[in-house]
């Protein structure tokens, strides 16, 4: 594998509350190679998300506070980036996919509008915009593209919004795509959809993804490394074959075993039991 | 047995804008106060035209004759003439312009001030709004009312004054629910996004949020109107607001008061006048708030 395309060191950050302070993330590091497809797995409130927003400086501050470590995207640090390397670093280098396509869209713009700005402001160079939406959104594969991009976000189903936000962070050609859940908020055979989507872009644009997941159902096939996040910290890291089949830590094996299977004998789901995993 | 009828598609209105346009549509009430709206505004521009023309019809509305002082309604003078036999009719049509234009440019400054100013506490947020937000309290303390009277006392009274004084003062309202519009709007996930693409801070605020606070702004916008046009009347009825012998509703109602026994038609009319101007917008405003509440859509 070749120079990562993103370092991550000792990373920590604190929500300051009124009352307390809660230790969102805490050591973490981790790097992703060109090309490469990183799931970070964990519950809701494992600091992913965090993670993720942080990678650009996403996050609010305050409450969010950065103790320490530091983000390297190709090298250059992100902590010591002004407003307008942050900008083009944003959209540009690294894109988002967000878990909710119905409000990630602003309701009062049509898709051609709203794409249309995501290019201009990242690839100031193309003078058919039109046609690169076009481009774009035949490329996640919406029928008829000429006409869906007059549309607005109301008028498309959960699966095409989806796959709108989709064109919109390709059409800014980054390096880096996080998806945040981007199935989450699908009914599950459009999530099949999504993710095989997300699969065959990445082949066919080379770009680097991170995909955040509560769910290890989705990660099997699709990244080639893990990363497990528990309680703000990294509790594991490693291929996803290996840590599928012998998970070494309790809480990666607990989050395997949410995995309903067909067949199973189980007559109840499994959930996560914190006191066990907390006494080892 | 259950019977299923296929909903019709709804027409190709797409846009929230056009949305809107069609539930407005749909409304009779509103659409009967629009047209209210609309003929005020007609005969208002004509007699303030054909005042500045210099042809008084149906009378010059300051022509005094007292052979005809008080008379009642009648064929000549239809709504009856004043103390100094001035035309009452005349005088509703030629004051007609003030109300609406104090209604108008009144709420176009406080509305300015107040979308600035709420829109930059509640993007901003912290010590900004904190900081913001306690002036606008402040000011609320004070009776609008009362304000504005002092306000229109210490500069003088004249229909650029009170335009300028009541739009001054009335913008908190209008700051105050743009602040907690921004506030809304800007934790929502497309706001989000639009950082995550990696957007201004400018473009968010006038490209993202403020289209999307448009709809409840247009409707204290509208609200405004009538209450700028009651603040007028008062200013005028109590003496402190445009000067005679310029006809405003208010002060025909306030030259009328000392006859009010003898003469009832110096106060009925020029209060139906008002009443009805304020009534028909209040009840547009309300039809329009009904037509852009999207707020189950954007689910």
């Amino acid at each position: 594998m070749s120079q990562p395309i993103l370092q991550v060191r000792d990373l920590s950050i604190d929500f300051v509350l009124e009352d307390r302070t809660i230790e969102a993330v805490k050591d973490a590091s981790f790097e992703l190679a060109s090309g490469e497809t990183l799931a970070i797995v964990g519950e809701s409130g494992s600091g992913k998300s965090v993670t993720a927003l942080a990678l650009t400086r996403l996050l609010p501050l305050p409450p969010a506070d950065i103790k320490g470590g530091e983000i390297l995207f190709q090298g250059e640090n992100v902590m010591k980036m002004n407003a307008s390397q942050l900008r083009r670093l944003r959209g540009g280098k690294i894109a988002y996919i967000f878990q909710e396509p119905s409000t990630s869209l602003n309701p009062v713009y049509t898709v051609r509008t709203q794409i249309g700005e995501a290019v201009r402001l990242h690839r100031p160079d193309v003078t058919d915009v039109d046609a690169e939406i076009l481009r774009w959104l035949d490329a996640v594969g919406i029928v008829d593209p000429a006409a869906r991009m007059h549309d607005y976000p109301h008028q498309l189903s959960g699966g095409m919004q989806q796959r709108v936000m989709i064109a919109m962070a390709l059409a800014c050609q980054p390096d880096v795509l996080v998806a945040d859940e981007p199935t989450t908020a699908l009914d599950v055979t459009i999530q099949a959809q999504i993710m095989e989507l997300l699969g065959s872009l990445k082949e066919r644009f080379g770009m680097s993804v991170i995909l955040i997941t509560h769910n290890f159902g989705i990660v099997s096939g699709f990244a080639s490394r893990v990363l497990v996040m528990y309680r703000g910290r990294i509790v594991e890291q490693g291929p996803t074959d290996e840590i599928l089949r012998h998970p070494k830590h309790a809480y990666t094996r607990a989050l395997i075993d949410c995995i309903p299977r067909l067949g199973s004998k189980e007559r109840r789901l499994k959930t996560i039991d914190h006191a066990a995993i907390a006494a080892g | 047995m259950i019977t299923t009828t296929p909903e019709p598609l709804p027409a190709a209105a797409a846009s929230p804008a056009a949305r809107a346009l069609r539930r407005f549509k749909a409304n009779k009430i509103g659409l009967f106060a629009l047209g209210l709206v609309c003929l005020l505004g007609v005969v208002a521009l004509t007699f303030f035209i054909l005042d500045r023309l210099g042809i008084p019809w149906p009378m010059d509305p300051n022509a005094t004759n007292l052979e005809r002082k008080l008379m009642p309604p009648d064929s000549v003078n239809w709504l009856g003439t004043d103390n100094l036999g001035r035309d009452v009719f005349s005088r509703l049509l030629n004051g007609a312009y003030i109300s609406l234009t104090v209604g108008f440019v009144a709420v176009f400054v406080s509305l300015s001030i107040g979308v600035t100013v709420g829109a930059v506490a509640g993007y901003f947020g912290k010590w900004v709004d904190n900081l913001i937000m306690r002036v606008v309290d402040a000011i609320m303390c004070f009776p609008t009312f009362f304000l504005i009277l002092t306000a229109v006392a210490l500069v003088g009274p004249s229909i650029f004054n009170i335009i300028i004084v009541i739009g001054l003062v009335s913008w908190t309202g209008t700051a105050r629910l743009v602040r907690a519009e921004f506030l809304t709007l800007r934790e929502s996930a497309y706001v989000q996004a639009a950082r995550a693409l990696g957007q201004r801070g400018p473009k968010i605020i006038f490209r993202h949020l403020l289209p999307n606070a448009a709809a409840p702004i247009l409707v204290t916008a509208v609200l405004g109107v009538p209450e700028a046009i009651l603040a007028e009347a008062g200013l005028s009825f109590l003496g402190f607001g445009v000067q005679p012998p310029q006809a405003t509703w208010g002060n025909i109602i306030a030259d009328g008061k000392t006859y009010i026994l003898d003469a009832w038609w110096l106060i009925l009319f020029p209060g139906l006048a008002i009443l009805l101007a304020a009534l028909s917008f209040y009840l547009t405003g309300d039809a329009l708030r009904q037509a852009v509440e999207t707020r189950s859509e954007r689910q």
